[in-house]
């Protein structure tokens, strides 16, 4: 598929198209030879990557390449069987998922995950169900809001009637409601009006901006390489290149593989 | 020292009035059921009034099967097992107990210490159930949905046997022993016959208000968000940070504890709690209750309740047509709701103009 196929030694490739994630914040998210399968098929064949705090980082890929595996793994959605991942330092493979969220990770999965038939209101208020300090929470509801205005004017719609779009932005807004310090969000363009694409991407910008880590799934390489500070791309359950993710969205491979070679 | 305004502010008056609120809802219920009983007699005759008394017996097991099967959508079809249960338990204190303290059952000048021991047959019926239920539960939550049903389907069989098993009811305060006792005198295939009726309607509508008042206390808390976000989406549940073993386990465990109790207070209404009870027969009258209702809806399953149990009743004039009749009932019911009379609401939020969650489609992208 991608150009990174032309040369055949592994050792030479990596060298020449995967780059530590260098940068100033403390090291987040360092994920490490992760194998992961479901039964016979094998979904990640030894995944590593690193996310820096305050960083946005993407992971983008095919369809089939491991992207939602990965971060499955990193949340603890499934057990790896190989591997290792630190939060914060901190090992967390293994952990139970739910575990995750009280150490400042929330996951945004694929296909929204929003809960049809409650309320936009309540759906935010499960955001939160980590969580105790009611004045935090108020503030972080506040907050999530204001990003999302239009999530705002459905609090009393329920969820499943939302369009495709608010639906997306009521998965982050309730994301966000956990207070994560890692924010890990699948495919959040999947099936948008490119129009409504724009206004999240921004909004991710925006989170970041204020102070949450984020690594993001994509498959629309363009619009993610163009917020993201670092990219990795993900071929078959392999990580098959990581640079900064200007240097990535400018690559002959990465141009002819992901953004229709233009 | 805090300002004199945030002094003033904390003493709102909720919260002045807070040991006064707290109780409001507590006393309703004892009014509902001193109201039921003094009017039920004057309405209706003597037959309705038992009537009444099995209406209240299932809103309790109705509304507490709705805690698992409605809010937490799991489905279980094993609940008349812990019914069974709490009947055999609760008549067994009951009964038993007057044995052994009076040397009689059911004499009136007993009356007193009878009722007395029926109630601490409920309270013990429930932790049994509750008991019960923790053991079914924590193994068969991990399964999932067929799977669920067919272990807890078999689940109320398995007591329906043991309970043809147990032996010959004892009738004198001689024969009661703690070793006859041991090997659970409860007649066997026969059926546990003269536990006597302590069960008025007070009695029942206060355990079924109670029971609805707990049922939608838990719906409006964290751990009802928690049962209806696993109903949801387990995956995304997971990702808020709900345990799913923890969550089911517990709406299992409340849903048998109060499957007990609708099941002690059942023995006491002038039935003979037999093996039948535990079998799925009975488990799908209380599945029908719930579903008509809505799942997840607590008033749905009250008026369910009513329904299906005056129903019969209503068409006796009907006689060998009525169970037709009450099934085509029932087809067409959810053939035009299929989501049952009050979906997963209550019936208030159809009146409440404010809190009514719109359904309206959006146009916009
Ligand atoms: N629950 C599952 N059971 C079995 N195979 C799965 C499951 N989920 C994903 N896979 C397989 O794992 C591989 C990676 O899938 P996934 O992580 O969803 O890819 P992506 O998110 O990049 O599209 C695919 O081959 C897919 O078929
Ligand atoms: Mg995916």
């Amino acid at each position: 598929m991608s150009a990174a196929h032309t040369d055949d030694n592994p050792a030479k490739l990596a060298e020449q198209h995967i780059r530590p994630n260098t940068g100033d914040g403390p090291v987040m998210l360092q994920v490490s030879d992760l194998h992961m399968a479901y039964g016979a098929i094998r979904a990640l064949h030894g995944v590593d990557l690193t996310v820096r705090q305050g960083q946005i980082v993407t992971l983008i890929g095919c369809n089939g390449a491991g992207k939602s595996t990965t971060l499955r793994s990193i949340s603890g959605m499934c057990k790896p069987q190989r591997g290792k991942i630190t939060l914060e330092g901190r090992e967390i493979l293994g952990l139970p998922s739910h575990a995750m969220v009280r150490l400042g990770m929330a996951h945004s999965p694929e296909g929204r995950g929003i809960f049809a038939n409650l309320t936009v209101e309540e759906n935010l208020e499960l955001g939160a169900f980590a969580r105790r300090d009611k004045s935090g929470i108020a503030a972080d509801r506040e907050r999530a809001l204001t990003l999302f205005p239009r999530v705002r004017e459905r609090m009393k719609q329920m969820a499943g009637t939302l369009s495709g779009g608010e639906q997306q932005m009521l998965a982050m807004a309730r994301a966000l409601m956990a207070r994560p310090r890692l924010l890990l969000l699948d495919e959040p363009s999947l099936g948008l009006a490119p129009q409504i694409v724009q206004t999240i991407f921004k909004i991710i910008r925006e989170i970041n901006a204020a102070g949450t880590t984020v690594l993001l799934v994509e498959q629309n390489a363009h619009m993610a390489l163009n917020i993201a500070h670092f990219g990795y791309v993900l071929e078959v359950g392999r990580i098959v290149m990581a640079r900064p993710a200007k240097e990535l969205a400018a690559s002959d491979e990465v141009r002819k593989a992901y953004l229709g070679g233009h | 020292m805090k300002p004199l305004a945030e002094h003033i502010r904390a003493i709102t008056p909720r919260e002045a009035f807070r040991p006064v609120v707290m109780f409001v809802p507590w006393i309703v219920c004892v009014l509902v059921a001193l109201g039921m009983h003094t009017l039920a007699p004057l309405v209706v005759d003597d037959y309705w009034v038992n009537v009444l008394r099995r209406i209240g017996v299932f809103i309790v097991a109705a509304v507490s099967l709705n805690i698992v099967n409605g809010f937490t959508g799991q489905f279980s079809m094993g609940h008349a097992g812990f019914m069974a249960i709490g009947a055999y338990i609760g008549g067994g204190v009951t009964y038993y107990g007057s044995l052994m303290l009076h040397g009689s059952v059911g004499d009136p000048s007993f009356q007193t210490h009878g009722v007395l021991l029926m109630l601490g047959g409920v309270a013990a019926a429930g932790c049994v159930a509750a008991g019960a239920g923790y053991v079914v539960g924590l193994p068969s939550l991990r399964l999932r949905g067929d799977y669920l049903a067919i272990v807890t389907l078999g689940f109320g069989e398995i007591i329906r046997v043991l309970l043809e098993l147990t032996t010959k009811q004892l009738y004198t305060r001689e024969e009661v022993t703690l070793g006859a006792l041991f090997k659970l005198p409860l007649n066997g295939p026969t059926g546990f016959e003269r536990i006597p009726g302590y069960a008025s309607v007070f009695w029942i509508f206060l355990f079924a208000s109670i029971t609805c008042l707990i049922a939608y206390r838990v719906k409006q808390s964290s751990s009802g968000r928690a049962f209806l976000s696993i109903r949801e989406d387990e995956i995304a549940a997971r990702a808020m940070g709900v345990n799913l073993t923890k969550y089911k386990v517990r709406a299992f465990v409340l849903a048998a504890f109060f499957g007990g109790v609708a099941g002690a207070l059942y023995a006491h209404t002038g039935v003979n709690p037999s093996p039948t009870d535990a079998g799925f027969q009975r488990s799908f009258d209380i599945i029908i209750m719930v579903v008509l209702g809505g799942l997840g809806s607590i008033s749905g399953s009250v008026l369910a309740a009513i329904i299906l149990i005056a129903l019969p009743e209503l068409l006796r004039d009907l006689q060998q047509y009525r169970l037709i009749v009450y099934a085509l009932l029932l087809i067409i019911m959810m053939l035009v709701r299929p989501q049952g009379l009050f979906g997963v609401r209550e019936i208030w939020d159809f009146f409440g103009k404010k809190n009514r969650p719109t359904s309206k489609e959006e146009s916009n992208p």
